[in-house]
């Protein structure tokens, strides 16, 4: 990390790609995201951590980041949504969400799916109460949540789904 | 909003920590999980001129046995209290408490010193460290100091830590074999700042006696209350719901002046502390009958 009074250079590992970056410390780094990467799947609604709309992963573990600054993300990785499809399919969690409608206007959406994938990586069947606690952090304000919760449980059911049948495959 | 400029240090030990806030005594702050600094940073209600970050001083976290309970270094993060099962076993009110800081992705980041050094009356460790008598280790430039936490405390966002001091290490000592702990809160969202708060320590005699209460709240004034005087009236006293009640009263009439705002008004945190003593009290009592 080079440092002078005003900008620092970072090294920030977003989805798997390094940029070499020169920032502001006062960056936030969900700003850095969209604004000097132009990942904008990752929004921001409040700003102060009550929302849960900026949620992206840090080293695999979920973190607000509009309470983080870039300049803390160098040398780490960083997960944003735009990271969740693989070779253009929908992740299952994007797919859940789409097919139950657990979305309106979208807008709190990256963040709902990037709680739930920490979540479904810890624990791959969580019961209905697990995933409210664990969706918590996260304010939607169309849904209601039930679809949410609804999609949350679909995607772990076709993720298990998917998991038991690979190694017949591998078989067959 | 954005938070202004500043200049960023990320020292990699406790000697450059301390040698950069000696060198910036006027308006240095030090983030450690920033969950709360971050947040008034952004609304710029804080503005520091120089930041601190001591999250890659990785010799701050730790947690490691002490005196029959635990030394925890003041990075660790609330996502480790609850998941560690070290503190489950030792002292699982910790656990207990920090599954009630924010949510998740907060608990990720945000760190045990950071909530007692940022000393929110809401927040919930700095009620528990008062319950536990635990004590805090402060770093200087000229040396460390012990703090018990109840003299920490002195009021609405304000410790007993100086200028260039570090909140190093939490000290908390493990509790009698036939003891018993519990932690209860009241907020109307999961996650929320609690309306009120009560962690809670129970240790039995041989024949099934109160040897020892204590008792620490959050919420209920601008800083950790701890009200001696019911746990006075518990010693050596049955557990059961007279004495729940009795301690509940003694609560609630040493709360002079809780909170009142949109989310409650101060009678009714009042009223709150009280159904939460007895709640908290029966739990903790039931667990140290469980813990024969």
């Amino acid at each position: 990390m080079m440092q002078d009074e005003d900008f620092v250079m970072i090294r920030l590992t977003v989805n798997g790609e390094t940029h070499r970056l020169v920032v502001e410390p006062r960056r936030l780094l969900a700003d850095v995201l969209r604004e000097d990467l132009g990942l904008t799947g990752t929004n921001l609604g409040c700003e102060h951590g009550a929302c849960g709309a900026c949620t992206v992963l840090v080293d695999g573990q979920s973190v607000r980041s509009c309470l983080m600054f870039a300049v803390q993300a160098s040398g780490h990785e960083v997960m944003t949504v735009e990271g969740l499809a693989q070779g253009g399919e929908l992740h299952p969690l994007q797919k859940a969400f789409w097919e139950k409608q657990g979305l309106q206007c979208g807008f709190c959406t990256p963040g709902f799916l990037m709680t739930a994938y920490e979540l479904l990586r810890h624990n791959a069947s969580p019961s209905e109460e697990e995933i409210r606690y664990a969706l918590s952090g996260n304010i939607c304000r169309c849904t209601g949540y039930q679809h949410i919760i609804e999609a949350v449980q679909s995607a772990a059911h076709s993720m298990a789904e998917a998991k038991a049948t690979v190694p017949s495959s591998t078989v067959a | 909003m954005k938070p202004p400029k500043f200049r960023y240090f990320a020292p990699q030990s406790v000697e450059e920590a301390l040698a950069l806030l000696a060198e910036h005594v006027d308006g240095a702050r030090v983030l450690a999980g920033g969950q709360s600094l971050v947040p008034l940073m952004n609304m710029r209600l804080v503005q520091p001129g120089v930041l601190v970050d001591i999250n890659g001083i990785n010799e701050l976290a730790y947690i490691k046995a002490w005196d029959g309970g635990l030394a925890i270094g003041t990075l660790t993060r609330d996502a480790t209290l609850v998941g560690d099962s070290t503190v489950a076993e030792h002292l699982p009110l910790l656990c207990e408490a920090a599954r009630h800081v924010g949510h998740p992705a907060i608990r990720n980041r945000s760190t045990a010193g950071g909530s007692i050094a940022h000393a929110d009356p809401a927040a919930e460790l700095p009620a528990v460290m008062v319950a536990l008598n635990a004590e805090f280790e402060v770093r200087g430039r000229s040396g460390s100091r012990t703090i018990p936490a109840q003299d920490f405390f002195k009021g609405y966002l304000t410790t007993d830590l100086k200028e260039g001091e570090l909140l190093t290490e939490l000290r908390v000592p493990g509790l009698p074999s036939r003891a018993g702990s519990a932690f209860v809160e009241f907020s109307r969202r999961e996650g929320d700042y609690a309306l009120a708060g009560v962690a809670t320590v129970i240790a039995l005699d041989e024949d099934g006696t109160i040897a020892d209460a204590r008792l620490g709240l959050c919420s209920v004034g601008p800083s950790p209350v701890r009200p001696r005087a019911a746990e006075a009236l518990l010693r050596g006293q049955r557990p059961g719901s007279e004495a729940w009640a009795a301690a509940a009263s003694a609560v609630v009439s040493v709360l002079d002046n809780p909170l009142s705002d949109i989310h409650g008004s101060a009678d009714y945190r009042r009223h709150l502390a009280g159904v939460l003593t007895r709640k908290a009290l029966a739990i903790a009592a039931e667990r140290a009958e469980g813990n024969r």
